[in-house]
């Protein structure tokens, strides 16, 4: 049992690790490409499953991605949960930093294994399984998917703040540039503009190049307490700030083109954190943009630029400035559920100055978002400092 | 070989399963007036002043219960947000291309969304003023709507 700390301990993620991510894995089982991952972080920290090590596990993964139930129930020998404890988070996996780090400050346990995976090309279909985020009375007879209700988002957005398709062509071409520098993005091919552009309609104004590919990948990362922090590594990365917020479930209930969620899920993490000045508080950014319109969208919603200003922002050089997804981003593929945890992943890689030629010089504060369900609907927000 | 692949199998499977939604009370109570009397009902929350179509049983806003509180919002109204739909699956409502859009129908304050068929060469905007054709055959969802259409 974890000796009680009180209110104003800190939680540090101590390793991190990443697979490649990759756009059809089909020759590792899901359990084998998770393994991978776990196994580094354990050598990383010189950790053991069991007493005194690791005695807990917070999983990430999907039932349906998975097409099987308890999900979790499938792996639990691969994060070492055999007669000890483990919870899944079947959301966004920057929601399982979330729980990770509540599993620690709330004095449950000292040191946490977290793990997710998602292997997104096994299924047929994609738009398949997150049409079975929608009701079966309202919204799911008349076709809804998370593109559709992305494509609803961005129409909605575009108009509101005159944000073009070129600049969103713009935002792929930058983030392929990006992808290029880092070892586990999986679209690196550099794309022109123009090509950008000439990639299908899929929904309107959504085309297959606005939208991030279909990606297969593990994470896995080790939480601690201050008390153990010093044992695992030199270089921790402190989790200071973590908000989230739910909007409405149905689509013509949110203010599409606004960001009612992910403001508040800030406000919380900032308010936690101590940032007053978002614009200039962080050296490095990463933004779950499943969708090349979210970046600048989600950008103000995290007071990045002011509300409405997106293109300018854009036009601005905002991006590059305020040195956002040197990953690559989601558009350089991630699993949908690993979409913000991936964001954590490099803010940590950030912080501890390990990110070779994306590396910014003297990073010390970081912003990770990542988002679950349809148009962005669950937002989480987590700030990390060395 | 390589050694990678040298074992790897993948196994064909399928995920289906029959279902019964229950549709609640207050769905079940809207989805009978939308099938049989072609009426399209929402509830008001008093205190927030808000319609909401499709009805919900709690205002998510400030919690009261809605129950009691229906009122008959109209069959046209106005699109608020739409997307065309170039890309196809099978759970779609209709063969891709078609316009799904955000509908705001008069009276009722929340927009939902819905297929809207436009005739050849019209395009959808914001604002446009739309009304609903309702189905020739009883259907027990949303699609008791079978689709809007452009008012003239
Ligand atoms: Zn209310």
């Amino acid at each position: 049992m974890a000796k009680h700390r009180g209110a104003g301990g800190r939680v540090a993620i101590c390793a991190v690790a990443q697979t490649k991510f990759e756009r059809d894995k089909w020759q590792v089982r899901f359990q084998g490409m998770l393994w991978e991952v776990v196994e580094k972080v354990l050598r990383q920290t010189g950790l053991q499953f069991g007493a005194g090590g690791i005695e807990a596990a917070v999983t990430v993964s999907d039932d349906v991605f998975d097409a099987r139930t308890i999900s979790d129930g499938a792996i639990t020998d691969v994060v070492g949960a055999h007669h000890q404890s483990e919870e899944k988070v079947a959301a966004d996996g920057a929601q399982g930093v979330y729980y990770a780090a509540a599993t620690i400050l709330s004095n449950h346990h000292d040191i946490v294994l977290l793990a997710g995976h998602c292997k997104e090309s096994q299924s047929a279909s994609r738009n398949q399984i997150t049409h079975l985020a929608f009701d079966p009375f309202y919204t799911r007879p008349v076709g809804l998917d998370y593109v559709a209700a992305a494509a609803l988002q961005a129409q909605a957005y575009m108009a509101r703040t005159g944000v073009t398709e070129a600049q969103l062509a713009d935002v792929v071409v930058r983030s392929r540039k990006w992808a290029r520098e880092n070892p586990v993005a999986q679209e690196t091919a550099a794309v022109t503009r123009e090509q950008a552009l000439a990639a299908p309609m899929l929904a309107a104004p959504i085309r297959q190049s606005f939208m991030y590919p279909v990606s297969d990948g593990a994470i896995a990362m080790i939480l601690a307490s201050e008390e153990r922090a010093a044992e695992l590594t030199d270089r921790p990365v402190w989790i200071t700030g973590l908000g989230n917020c739910y909007d409405s479930f149905f689509l013509g209930e949110r203010d599409l083109a606004g960001n009612f969620s992910l403001e508040r899920a800030a406000k919380k993490a900032y308010e936690m954190a101590g940032v007053t000045h978002p614009t200039d508080a962080f050296e490095v950014v990463e933004i779950a943009d499943q969708y090349a319109h979210q970046q600048p969208q989600y950008a103000e919603g995290l007071a990045l630029c002011p509300a409405r200003q997106g293109a300018k922002w854009l036009a601005d050089g905002g991006p590059e400035k305020q040195h956002v997804n040197r990953s690559g981003g989601m558009l350089a593929g991630n699993p949908l559920i690993l979409g913000g945890m991936a964001r954590v992943a490099e803010a940590v890689i950030q912080l501890r100055g390990e990110a070779g030629s994306r590396q910014v010089p003297g990073a010390k504060r970081a912003l990770a978002h990542g988002a679950t369900g349809p148009a962005g609907q669950l937002q989480t927000v987590v700030v990390l400092e060395n | 070989m390589s050694g990678e692949t040298e074992y790897a199998y993948v196994v064909e499977g399928k995920m289906a399963l029959p279902y019964q939604y229950f549709a609640g009370a207050v769905g079940s109570k809207f989805l009978i007036a939308l099938r049989d009397e072609k009426r399209i009902l929402g509830v008001r929350c008093p205190k927030c002043e808000t319609t909401f179509v499709p009805p919900r049983q709690t205002c998510e806003r400030c919690f009261s219960d809605l129950t009691s509180h229906w009122v008959d919002v109209g069959s046209s109204g106005e699109i608020t947000g739409y997307t065309v739909i170039n890309y196809k699956e099978p759970y779609q409502p209709k063969e891709p291309p078609y316009v799904l859009a955000l509908i705001k129908l008069d009276g009722a304050d929340t927009p939902f969304a819905h297929i809207l068929n436009c005739a050849d060469g019209a395009q959808p905007a914001i604002g446009m003023r739309v009304r609903a054709v309702f189905s020739k055959e009883p259907k027990d969802n949303i699609l008791a709507i079978s689709h809007f259409e452009l008012e003239p």
